[in-house]
């Protein structure tokens, strides 16, 4: 059984590794289309990538609208697991189902809804636009992750803040937010990067200026090309410098 | 006024702007697209109703149909290769990989997650197409006399699909074996069991409602996704969210989108509902 579990092991690494492994790789090729055979490496098309406007732009797109959104959402749910953790209010089950329930629901579906509605009340498609809906997608999570981070330590320890006098906002900025520091960077983080690898919302409700996963989908228009390689490989480098960054610095904490 | 007043006021103060934007920005929006399902479109103008005709022909019409009918095929089918070829996958790391290098198998394992979504479908593409690496190892060893068309097919999407979802059901599976005391496995090995029965009636079972959990995630993340099959199955067979950008792109048919987008957030509620019921039922 030894054996066979590591021929396994090489035979489903290989399976989840191939794509990754070919798309880098070709990144390189000096020819036109990135398939075999490999003609010698080259870095011409990220200098191209590099110099193209709309992707530069999209890029910078994609920044914002996934900093700006899970920065609201981060916040909406740090305010509501507060509140819902502060006192026993009537309906707050009902209000935790609610807060949850866009999770279970397909961005496909989110993205329409909301295509709908802005085109009744004269809302255009935008970045603007793709932010809420990025924000819909995120606070079930981050109201989650913060709900459940709260527990009767973190209670009792607001509680004693407000008994010996701080408002509400300082116990909400002095208190509960150090304590909840790191729930409230993973948050962010998992947010940031739903918002970042977000497609179809960002489809349906972006039409000028688009964000990146918008942009390399009408770049796969024009088929197969060692330029959509590159672009691919450099979203993949900038996210694995972040995972590795996390794992070494926030993260190594907690494992020890 | 007494405290605990004051204290669910103030409660209910932090609670109402997300609360706000849920309703705004989530309920709102679906409860006019299901106002809208109930119109229908004549010509290029939309006929408000109520009326029932999009339902009526969501389940008359063959080619709608057949979509419902596609998604269900892929999604099962993803959804069981992806949980056979996670679970030993998730077993091996947790058991047979020594402890140093746990984290980076687990690490390798779900590498291809940081590629962005549309990305990884597209790097599947240049793997499968008629030039691509498999087809040109396989003609190479001479096990193929000429490629095979895989791309734009049911297989292409299948691979794409269960390549990501083994990446996510390997990481709920490794978690709910890390959690599960040695003792069970020792326990069953002094009854003398052998290492297959310790797996199988042990071990397995104890996993079920991690995976019965992966398996749903898998499921409504599947059979919601647009954009592997539309980049690796092509148009030769639609599923159930290429057609309803279908109507949205084609012919602006949003009442027909807004009824199929209701369909199935129903297939999806119906999968949750016996999910938790056999949970439930496990639990007691």
């Amino acid at each position: 059984m030894r054996t066979l579990s590591w021929v396994y092991l090489g035979a489903i690494f290989t399976f989840i590794l191939l794509p990754v492994v070919v798309l880098v790789i070709f990144s390189f090729q000096d020819g036109r289309l990135p398939v075999p055979p490999f003609k010698g490496a080259t870095l011409k098309w990220y200098a191209k990538i590099l110099g193209d406007r709309d992707l530069m732009d999209a890029l910078v797109n994609s920044m914002m609208v996934a900093i700006l959104s899970s920065l609201v959402a981060v916040t909406l749910g740090f305010l509501a697991a507060s509140g819902l953790a502060r006192a026993a209010l009537p309906g707050s089950a009902l209000m935790r189902g609610l807060l949850i329930a866009p999770m279970t629901v397909s961005y496909l579906i989110i993205g329409l809804g909301l295509l709908q509605m802005f085109n009744q009340v004269g809302i255009r498609p935008s970045l603007l636009a793709t932010g809420i809906g990025h924000v819909v997608i995120n606070l079930p999570l981050c109201f989650a992750i913060l709900y459940a981070a709260i527990g009767e330590h973190q209670k009792s320890a607001l509680q004693a803040a407000r008994d010996l006098g701080a408002r509400e906002w300082q116990v909400l900025w002095h208190v509960a937010a150090p304590m909840l520091a790191p729930s409230l960077a993973a948050a962010f983080f998992l947010s940031f990067t739903f918002s970042w690898d977000e497609f179809i919302i960002a489809f349906l409700l972006t039409r000028f200026d688009v964000t990146l996963p918008v942009e390399i989908w009408s770049m796969l228009r024009s088929g197969l090309s060692p330029a959509t390689n590159a672009v691919g490989s450099l979203v993949f480098l900038v996210s694995v410098a972040v995972v590795v960054t996390l794992e070494l610095t926030l993260f190594r904490k907690g494992s020890k | 006024m007494s405290i605990e007043r004051i204290e669910k006021r103030q409660g209910a103060t932090l609670v109402a702007p997300a609360l706000l934007w849920t309703l705004i920005f989530f309920v709102l929006p679906f409860l006019a697209m299901a106002l809208m399902s109930l119109s229908h479109l004549e010509g290029r103008s939309v006929v408000s109703g109520p009326d029932l005709r999009n339902y009526a022909k969501i389940f008359t019409e063959a080619s709608l149909l057949k979509g419902i009918a596609v998604s269900l095929e892929i999604t099962v089918l993803v959804t069981v290769i992806s949980v056979a070829l996670a679970w030993p996958l998730a077993w091996i790391i947790a058991t047979r990989v020594p402890v140093r290098w746990r984290r980076l198998a687990l690490l390798l394992a779900v590498l291809p997650f940081w590629t962005s979504y549309v990305v990884r479908s597209y790097s599947w593409a240049l793997v499968l197409g008629e030039k691509g690496v498999v087809m040109n190892a396989l003609v190479g060893l001479g096990m193929l006399s000429e490629p095979v068309q895989i791309m734009a097919t049911r297989s292409a999407t299948v691979t794409g699909f269960v390549h990501f979802f083994v990446m996510l059901l390997t990481l709920t599976i490794y978690s709910n074996l890390v959690q599960l005391s040695p003792n069970y496995a020792r326990a069953a090995e002094d009854l003398g069991a052998s290492r297959w029965q310790v797996i199988r009636l042990v071990i397995l079972p104890l996993t079920l409602p991690g995976v019965v959990t992966g398996a749903f995630l898998t499921f409504v993340l599947c059979i919601g996704d647009y954009i592997t099959p539309q980049i690796l199955g092509g148009n030769n067979e639609l599923t159930l969210p290429q057609l309803i950008m279908l109507q949205l792109g084609r012919r602006g048919d949003y009442p027909m989108a807004s009824a199929l987008s209701l369909v199935l957030m129903l297939i999806v509620t119906l999968a949750y509902l016996a999910c938790a019921r056999w949970l439930k039922m496990e639990r007691v």
